[in-house]
């Protein structure tokens, strides 16, 4: 977020990997032959939304989970809040959060249980759990569905309450994988608000979604193929880098404005005719 | 003229379900006819996938019946099953055998002849992105492999009638595409779909669809027709920080309803409420620049929104 190119001063020293929330160099991940991630390089700046794109099984997950620190990588290096994750997975754990795929809920838990078992899980002290959990209530709106089995709760309330337990030791960098999949319109709105006021707090956020009109609400993209990164920017920057690429024109014989979805499918039509088909 | 029974794929009648103190489907009526793709929208947890799952034969309703194509889903669901083919949300597929021979199993025991399954099974593979893989393991696929895999499973057999349940849900844009392209295909075959969606672009292809909410289905007719009962004019304004954008245009008067889009934000107005200069000069007054306001052909998006709001206010 600082630019110390554009405004000088003399006390602040040039953005340093330490200074980023993750700074990823050469990532890679294989399962036997299979290479899901195939050296990967990227930065995401402190209090950012990082919108993480691409097709079903371009290895989005599989880098999720060795950012957090649950599967190691074959090679290349993570640093997370200026920490080595690789070498020491258990460093940043406290700070960091996590909400998975399929939302880690214990359905057989109240919703109450549920936020406990989280506040366990990061070693939160009791006075913490008080005053998180009520801030966490209140955010999802759950107050007064406490007692509540989570098996019976929509799937927009499990959202909510998933990004609660998330969140209930106030992390610093939050992953979330997919987190509006399968949620209606409306939640969906009220989620991403949810987290521009995360971000409002100073939250990073590293966010997967494949509703393309999500992602144009994120700082900064990137799109994965294959294993690879294969674009990466701004909405903006990508939009506009892609534009000529893209040259679709309207009826009057303007260049229309790509949108991300228009870019999506260039992009990863471009990869497959490349890949010789 | 109405068609008759007979002629209906489905003939839903006063259908009840009710789960413990929960009332999941309360009275719906739905008339599907056959060759269309009629598309199930509404809040989560409206009862869509409950009435699916009665469509389906999987569930006993506790009041009403369906007709699938005349036969009683309470009494002659053996007639039924052949004739449709089910996606339900939950993963269905053995994780211990691969993609191929998930396929094979699945579209074997649905009666689907051995040279069909073969083919078919080459060209699902092939459209859907997973022919490569077509010997890894279920278990090893990721989420929207895996959602992908089922949908293929369930078009191996191509039946009268697919009941689909958030069929695209973790599907990347271009497969939902390409999903789309089958169901067009499917429907020129005189096949009839049913699909519950969230995405309100998938919501604008069906011929016909249903809005849903707390067990009732109080709308039901084309996109048109149903994107036609928002009252009011939509504008969309461009600003540099849509955010705040969105903050200012909700506090004039007369504006109902209010959304970030991507980067434009979409502002619903009543009938008799602020034109485009009106907007404008309200987010000058509060301070904020906006680049263009522009008046918008109402979408899906503000229709259930708008539909989702006047349900919840009902209720
Ligand atoms: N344990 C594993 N063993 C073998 N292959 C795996 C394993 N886990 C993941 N893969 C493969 O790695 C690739 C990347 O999977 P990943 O889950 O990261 O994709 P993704 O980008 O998250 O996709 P989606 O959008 O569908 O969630 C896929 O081909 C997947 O089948
Ligand atoms: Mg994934």
């Amino acid at each position: 977020m600082t630019h110390s190119a554009h405004h000088p001063l003399p006390f602040i020293s040039e953005p340093t990997a330490t200074d980023s929330a993750i700074s990823v160099r050469g990532l890679t991940k294989r399962f036997g032959e299979f290479t899901a991630v195939s050296g990967i390089d990227f930065d995401v700046a402190r209090g950012e939304i990082f919108g993480f794109l691409g097709p079903n099984g371009s290895g989005k997950t599989t880098t999720m989970r060795m950012l957090t620190g649950t599967i190691a990588p074959q090679s290349g290096s993570i640093r997370i809040l200026g920490e080595d994750v690789v070498a020491s997975p258990e460093k940043v754990k406290r700070r960091i959060g996590y909400m998975s795929q399929k939302f880690s809920l214990f359905e057989d838990l109240t919703v109450d249980e549920n936020l406990r078992f989280y506040a366990g899980v990061y070693d939160l002290p009791a006075d913490e759990f008080v005053k998180q959990r009520a801030y966490v209530l209140e955010m999802a709106g759950l107050v007064g569905r406490e007692k509540e089995l989570t098996a019976n709760l929509s799937v927009g309330w499990k959202q909510r309450l998933a990004l609660g337990a998330a969140t209930i030791h106030e992390p610093e960098l939050l992953f979330l994988d997919e987190p509006t999949s399968g949620v209606d319109p409306v939640a969906r709105r009220h989620f991403w608000d949810l987290l521009y006021d995360l971000a409002g707090q100073g939250v990073t956020l590293f966010v997967t979604t494949h509703y393309m009109e999500e992602a144009t609400q994120c700082g900064r993209l990137a799109f994965m193929y294959a294993g690879r990164i294969i674009a990466e920017g701004s909405p903006r920057e990508i939009r506009e880098q892609h534009l000529l690429d893209i040259g679709d024109r309207d009826d009057s014989g303007r260049l229309r404005t790509a949108s991300i979805e228009d870019v999506f499918v260039r992009l990863v039509t471009r990869e497959r005719e490349e890949a010789g088909r | 003229m109405a068609p008759s029974t007979a002629e209906l794929a489905i003939d839903a009648r006063r259908l009840c379900r009710r789960f413990g103190d929960v009332q999941a489907v309360d009275g719906v009526d739905l008339r599907v006819r056959p060759g269309g793709v009629f598309g199930l929208l509404g809040p989560d947890g409206a009862g869509k996938s409950t009435l699916i799952r009665m469509l389906a034969t999987v569930l006993t309703p506790n009041s009403g019946d369906a007709l699938i194509f005349g036969d009683s889903v309470v009494h002659a669901h053996r007639r039924i099953t052949p004739r449709i083919g089910y996606m339900s949300q939950r993963f269905s597929m053995y994780l211990d055998l691969s993609v191929s021979e998930n396929l094979e199993f699945f579209a074997r025991i649905r009666g689907v002849p051995a040279a069909l399954r073969r083919a078919r099974s080459a060209s699902l593979l092939e459209s859907m992105e997973l022919a490569e893989f077509s010997d890894r393991q279920a278990q090893f696929l990721s989420g929207g492999m895996k959602q992908k895999l089922m949908l293929a499973s369930t078009l191996m057999h191509e039946p009268d009638l697919l009941l689909l349940d958030e069929p695209t849900t973790g599907v990347d844009p271009l497969s939902r595409l390409e999903f789309w392209r089958i169901i067009a295909d499917l429907r020129a075959a005189e096949k009839t779909i049913l699909v519950a969606t969230p995405y309100m672009d998938e919501a604008e292809r069906c011929t016909d669809i249903a809005f849903m909410d707390a067990g009732h289905i109080p709308h039901t007719g084309t996109p048109a027709e149903v994107k036609s009962l928002v009252p009011g004019t939509l504008f969309e304004v461009a600003a540099p920080d849509p955010r705040a954008a969105l903050a200012a245009v909700c506090s004039a008067s007369g504006v109902t309803s209010a959304h970030l889009y991507g980067d434009v934000v979409r502002v619903l107005s009543a009938p008799g409420g602020p034109d485009a200069r009106e907007l404008l000069t309200h987010m000058n007054a509060v301070g904020i620049h906006a680049t263009d306001v522009q008046p918008a052909d109402v979408d899906m998006e503000a229709a259930f929104a708008y539909l989702a709001e006047q349900a919840g206010d009902a209720a």
